[in-house]
């Protein structure tokens, strides 16, 4: 199955103009694109100042890329349905974010969907969780 | 027969009383610990009810997030109405600042906000910062207890002075006092809804920032904010500073509608943990800021 997950698609769009910010990386850091990635969880982190889920990609003919993703603090996207046990090692997801500008596989998390349709967090492009606290 | 005994008759009520609880809770029907809600909105004016008189106590939440591109009423955009009015002294001081927010942020790798190594943000920056606090109130002070951080501040509202604003402290009662993160704070009900809240004695600009893009403010900051309640649901949270040092004139920072929140709210921590932010700049933060 690992095998045969793809880059889902690489939407490429501006964003709205709502402020996207980073606890140390700062708002300079992120691309204005918007990218959905398909993929299997490596890591979860529940953590401060933000927590970060980790997924190996398969690319079309290329190697697996392992992307870091970030998303708010814990008590910013628990609205949004996230929880420290949300996500396991294995887990396919299907990942839509902000990709930082520097070309790295590291971004900022706008919606993730498991296999089973359980959808965590906000329409992408919005930047932030329902609860409306960016960090 | 109950009538005769009354103690008894209280008891057997008491005795019915606890079992039906003890059934409500083992139903699951009312959860014991609500989980935390997102920002309640502002209620609509036909829901809106009369403030009560003299009292801020309870859960209140902003929708501003953190004020990131600093603060509220004046954002660090570089137009020109947002220019600050700085002394020399403060615009050498804001110069210094490398922040990561704002008209003249720098790349992660140069910044140097003391909220990034987790120093504490001070007064009156956590009031710039993912404003959401927890008040209690009783004859002799507020209590706000900050969400970010876990911190705490106290304003005595028992009719003691504002100290004497010294050079590195204060003077209370002839004595001299040390600066402190949260300052000095008195306040006194202008109105039965209308809590004015003046602070002194705050750190040094070399310790604290005024808000996220490195505006400068100085321990000779005189601070005053007032928590305007405006119906039971909605309060104003106002905020002036006056600070000779860096600023050539006093000037509004915010103005803020704050919401009441489900009072059974169990906050989630939300610390600032050096040890966790060097996993987060380990595993993402250098490297997704690197060239």
């Amino acid at each position: 199955m690992r095998n045969r997950l793809v880059v889902l698609s690489v939407a490429v769009g501006l964003l709205a103009s709502v402020p996207l910010v980073a606890h140390h990386t700062g708002s300079t850091v992120l691309s204005d694109k918007t990218v959905t990635l398909k993929g299997v969880v490596s890591t979860w982190l529940w953590s401060n100042p933000h927590c970060l889920l980790t997924v190996d990609v398969k690319g079309v003919d290329g190697p697996v890329v392992q992307w870091v993703l970030e998303l708010q603090a814990p008590n910013s996207i628990f609205s949004d349905g996230y929880r420290k046990n949300s996500f396991k090692a294995g887990d396919e997801v299907t990942v839509t974010l902000n990709p930082v500008a520097n070309g790295r596989p590291y971004g900022r998390i706008a919606q993730v969907v498991l296999a089973d349709g359980t959808t965590f967090g906000s329409q992408p492009g919005s930047g932030r969780g329902r609860g409306g606290a960016a960090q | 027969m109950l009538d005769r005994f009354p103690v008894l008759r209280v008891g057997l009520l008491g005795a019915a009383l606890v079992c039906a609880v003890e059934a409500l809770a083992q139903s699951g029907s009312t959860p014991t610990w609500p989980d935390p809600v997102p920002n309640r909105p502002p209620v609509a004016e036909k829901d809106k009810k009369p403030a009560p008189k003299r009292t801020i106590a309870g859960m209140w939440g902003s929708r501003l997030g953190n004020q990131a591109k600093g603060v509220q009423l004046r954002p660090n955009d570089g137009s020109p109405e947002n220019q600050l009015p700085y002394t020399p002294y403060g615009l050498q001081i804001y110069r210094s600042h490398k922040a990561l927010e704002g008209a003249d942020a720098v790349p992660p790798a140069q910044n140097n906000d003391p909220r990034v190594s987790c120093e504490p943000l001070g007064m009156p920056r956590y009031n710039h910062y993912d404003l959401g606090v927890k008040i209690f109130q009783d004859e002799h002070s507020v209590a706000i207890l900050y969400h970010y951080d876990n911190r705490w501040r106290t304003i005595w509202t028992d009719g003691r002075p504002l100290p004497k604003l010294l050079d590195g402290g204060v003077e209370i009662d002839g004595q001299f006092r040390e600066q402190r993160w949260f300052g000095y704070s008195v306040g006194k009900w202008i109105d039965d809804y209308t809590l004015e809240v003046q602070t002194v004695g705050t750190m040094p600009e070399d310790r604290v920032w005024l808000d996220n893009t490195g505006r400068p403010i100085s321990d000779q900051a005189r601070i005053t904010e007032t928590f305007r309640r405006l119906d039971y649901d909605t309060m104003e949270w106002s905020e002036t500073i006056d600070d000779p040092k860096i600023y050539t004139r006093p000037w509004q920072t915010m103005k803020i509608p704050m919401t009441l929140q489900d009072g059974r709210t169990d906050v989630l921590s939300r610390y600032c943990s050096p040890s966790e932010i060097e996993t987060y700049n380990k595993l993402y933060g250098d490297s997704a800021s690197g060239k």
